[in-house]
């Protein structure tokens, strides 16, 4: 990966007594992917709407290309944007909203029909120049929205939501259509989202945000993996998040049961954050496990059963494809490695960014 | 800066609006009958107000009027605007047609097109004919204040309270009514303001010795305002700038608290 | 609340529109056609053409047109401030267009109208204001000047209310992809804004324009009573002269004039609903 393209230092941003943004640093790197994930009010998409010129920050500075352009008109920079339920303009036809930007630039009619037929090209929609943005469906009209954007040959893509608004299925294709046009164009792209599949399949970098805070920051692999405090852990899928106690090196205890775990340097009988994921929790004869529980809810799920089960006062989540009838008294086991040990919140505004649910 | 601008544009255009108002209260209180010269500040104006029968019966039958023709207009009007939502298109085409027919035209001929009407069919002038014209006008604004309330209205709540168990009458007034209600709270008060600013069509279906404040007014131009008018104007104007911000003033405090409420949560 | 019963409660409605709309234009045109005796003429339509009667015409249509052109002026900018697009004061912009719109009413229109008369007249208010800040003196009261300002005073409402209703509907979104496709206020005003507010626009033209051609107060009042506008002649056929049948004529040929404007409008807007009040 580049260099440094954005340098976002010491951002806030607030309305009235409403602290969206508190003073947030982040780079990001020439033809990253890069995915701002979080719940809704997270500050994401004002994150986003300054690198856009949409905002400007109470504090702070944007560095793009190594000049400052915090307060630069969304007109004048090198970003384009794919703009929450696509923003099309209605009035004019499919190629007339992709020739905009560039007739605005006075291009010459060759430059601008030759950059209508690719752009539509790219995205699949050769056909279309000439019809009307409302006579299209959700997923064409988002298609037409990234060609309006990247016909103007923008460093920097950013996406709001965009496939907030299309269905299960057309977001999936979309999510391969967004990878396919990424690698085509060799752009970075700036992508926001709340939902946590989308942003691990598509990004190099998941930056993950509550409540105008950078919770982590890190490969899909790294956030799912080895999330760093419970928030993280809780958003990114579903997982088992207990209290526990560090007894020493590689040994955690928790629901008075002590287990081995392969993390180290958390100090001696401190207290913790533990993460299991469902699928890492394996279900084995009474005997043969670390606790013992009792299966007290199953549902299929098609690619596996979603179980809850009982044990030391806790509810567990498991994934699993073996099933264990409601009733059933089972074991518990973790392998080491798949026990996350995350340190529990410090002060009270670490503890205020926590789970909310 | 440019929020600076914003500020000055919306600060001319209100003196624009608000100067005459201003004018006419400086006027209630001038010790001269002259509009050009100001003769000292006086009370008389209210004072001899309530002693004037003219002005209070001219006043009176403008509440009255304006009450009436709002109450029969916005009755009238909810139930058509009911009527139509399920009529078919082209006959609610047509009946919408013809309700924006008072919108769109100019007042002077629907004012003297009734004229017309209670000269042919020789009515008496008079209460009853300004009555029926203000119910005329007023219908159509209660009908493009309910009709698109019904539009938007989700038919399942009406389906959902029936299949709940209430008999069609009920399932209106229990679910329906409730959600169009605004609706027509709004073309009520619209109706009522709009049948008190009046003059036109009062002006060609009075008769004589029927008046109301416009039509009195519009008679003392040419000999002088009577200044107990300004006065008049002066309280009916200050009443409802005091409801006015009494209304803004406290569902906006309700919409806070609300807001509160749910970040506590 | 599909019933099959309920169109049926639309009598009364129906009966009513029947006598109170259909049957007094109707009126309108059996008296603008005959003549006193009820013989039928096209005499009260002519009659448009004599020299008083046209240049009460083209003279209402003319300070009209002005009047309207500067209600779009003034108006625009205030539909932007006080819809979405102008961001500050979010909550405040209700009570904006309440104090615009429905306060003012309740002060008699007559009297706001005397009020100009008052403010504009030559050792007036304002020109003492102007005097004291040594500029030139406004000399328009009894001129058309003072009847333009009348027609805009009063109906430039009429205009802001329509005008921000269809800028409310433009989604903020569109106006940053202007932006962020390179367009300056300018260009995005010409290229987004305007067109996609052109239906509230072309509403708010005839519901000032209307007014405006067919008043007779406002000359009435601002003009002097030596300024006779369309509606001004209308008025006195009526009520000063009793020829109905004149005045039905001169009518009929109004109303051609307020049936093209509203072809004109919807040819442009479909929505005719969605933006009226």
């Amino acid at each position: 990966m580049g260099n440094k393209l954005i340098t976002l230092e010491n951002i806030s941003k607030s309305y009235g007594s409403n602290t969206v943004l508190d003073e947030l640093n982040l780079y990001i790197n020439e033809n990253e992917f890069l995915t701002l994930l979080g719940p809704s009010g997270c500050g994401k998409t004002t994150t986003l709407r300054i690198i856009g010129g949409f905002e400007t920050p109470d504090t702070g500075k944007v560095i793009f290309d190594g000049k400052d352009i915090t307060s630069l008109a969304p007109n004048k920079r090198q970003v384009n944007t794919v703009f929450q339920k696509y923003a099309l303009f209605t009035h004019m036809t499919i190629a007339e909203n992709i020739a905009f930007g560039l007739k605005i630039k006075k291009k010459s009619k060759a430059y601008i029909d030759d950059k209508i037929k690719y752009a539509l090209k790219l995205v699949n929609l050769e056909d279309f120049a000439n019809r009307m943005p409302d006579s299209l469906s959700g997923g064409q009209q988002q298609r037409i929205a990234i060609a309006r954007a990247i016909v103007n040959e923008p460093k920097v893509l950013l996406l709001d939501e965009p496939l907030g608004a299309l269905d299960l299925k057309l977001r999936q294709d979309m999510q391969y259509e967004l990878i396919r046009l990424k690698n085509e164009l060799g752009i970075t792209f700036i992508y926001v989202t709340h939902d946590q599949e989308e942003a691990l399949t598509m990004s190099d970098t998941i930056v993950v945000m509550n409540q105008g805070y950078i919770q982590q920051i890190g490969t899909p692999e790294n956030i799912y993996n080895e999330p760093e405090n419970a928030f993280v852990a809780d958003f990114i899928g579903d997982s088992n998040i207990i209290s526990g106690t560090m007894i020493h090196d590689e040994l955690v205890e928790i629901l008075n049961v002590k287990w081995a775990c392969v993390d180290k340097g958390f100090g001696i009988n401190k207290p913790v954050d533990v993460v299991i994921r469902p699928e890492d929790v394996e279900l084995v004869k009474e005997d043969e496990g670390t606790i013992k529980g009792i299966v007290t809810n199953i549902i299929f799920k098609g690619v596996h059963y979603e179980m809850e089960v009982m044990a030391n006062g806790f509810e567990w989540l498991v994934h699993s494809t073996s099933l264990f009838p409601v009733g059933t008294k089972v074991g518990i086991r973790v392998d080491p490695f798949n026990i996350q040990i995350m340190n529990k919140p410090e002060s009270e505004d670490e503890e205020a960014i926590g789970v909310e649910e | 800066m440019m929020k600076f601008i914003k500020k000055f544009y919306l600060v001319i255009i209100f003196i624009f609006l608000y100067a005459p108002m201003v004018t006419l209260i400086v006027f209630s209180f001038n010790n001269t009958k002259s509009r050009a010269k100001w003769g000292g500040f006086t009370f008389k104006w209210y004072a001899g107000l309530f002693n004037d029968s003219s002005i209070i019966q001219a006043l009176i039958n403008t509440l009255t009027i304006a009450l009436l023709s709002s109450l029969i207009a916005t009755l009238i009007g909810t139930i058509a605007a009911l009527a139509m939502n399920n009529m078919k298109k082209l006959s609610k085409n047509i009946l919408m047609g013809v309700t924006n027919i008072p919108m769109l035209n100019a007042e002077i001929v629907t004012g003297i097109s009734l004229m017309l009407l209670f000269i042919f069919f020789k009515y008496r002038f008079g209460y009853v004919t300004i009555l029926l014209a203000h119910i005329t006008f007023n219908i159509p604004y209660v009908i493009l204040s309910v009709a698109p309330r019904l539009k938007t209205l989700n038919p399942n709540i009406y389906e959902a309270a029936l299949d709940l168990g209430a008999n069609p009458l009920k399932a209106f007034f229990k679910v329906v009514f409730p959600d169009i209600m605004p609706g027509i709270l709004s073309g009520f008060l619209m109706c009522f303001t709009m049948s008190i600013d009046d003059f036109i069509i009062t002006h060609f279906t009075k008769g004589a010795g029927v008046d109301t404040l416009s039509t009195k007014i519009y008679a003392q131009v040419k000999k002088g305002i009577d200044p107990k008018m300004y006065a008049l104007s002066t309280l009916i104007f200050v009443t409802v700038l005091v409801l006015l911000i009494l209304v803004n003033y406290t569902p906006n405090k309700e919409k806070q608290r609300r807001l509160k409420g749910e970040k506590a949560k | 609340m599909k019933n099959k019963y309920i169109k049926f409660l639309s009598a009364p409605y129906i009966i009513w529109a029947l006598i109170f709309i259909i049957v007094p234009l109707l009126m309108v045109f059996y008296y603008g056609f005959t003549d006193k005796s009820g013989a039928f003429t096209i005499s009260n339509i002519t009659a448009i053409a004599t020299h008083e009667h046209s240049k009460a015409l083209w003279l209402a249509l003319y300070l009209s047109l002005i009047s309207t052109a500067i209600c779009i002026l003034l108006a625009y900018p205030l539909a932007m401030i006080l819809s979405h697009i102008g961001e500050n004061a979010g909550a405040n912009k209700d009570k904006y267009m309440v104090f615009i719109f429905i306060l003012p009413m309740w002060m008699n229109f007559l009297l706001r109208t005397i009020a100009w008369q008052t403010l504009l007249e030559n050792d007036g208010v304002i020109n003492s204001f102007l005097n004291l800040l040594h500029l030139p003196a406004l000399r328009i009261i009894n001129t058309p000047a003072a009847i333009v300002f009348g027609m805009v005073y009063n109906f430039l409402p009429f205009m802001v209310l329509p005008l921000v209703n269809a800028l409310n509907k433009i989604d903020i979104n569109v106006i940053n992809a202007a932006r962020d496709l390179g367009a300056n206020s300018v260009q995005t005003f010409l290229r987004i804004i305007l067109p996609l507010s052109l239906p509230g626009l072309i509403s708010g033209i005839t519901m000032v324009f209307i007014p405006s051609l067919t008043t007779f107060i406002v000359s009435d009042l601002l003009g002097g009573s030596k300024i006779l506008l369309i509606g001004n002649v209308i008025e006195q056929e009526f009520t000063q002269y009793s020829n109905w049948n004149l005045g039905s004529g001169l009518s009929i040929v109004l109303m051609i004039f307020i049936i093209v404007s509203i072809v004109l409008s919807t040819i442009f807007d479909k929505d005719m609903e969605g933006t009226a009040i």
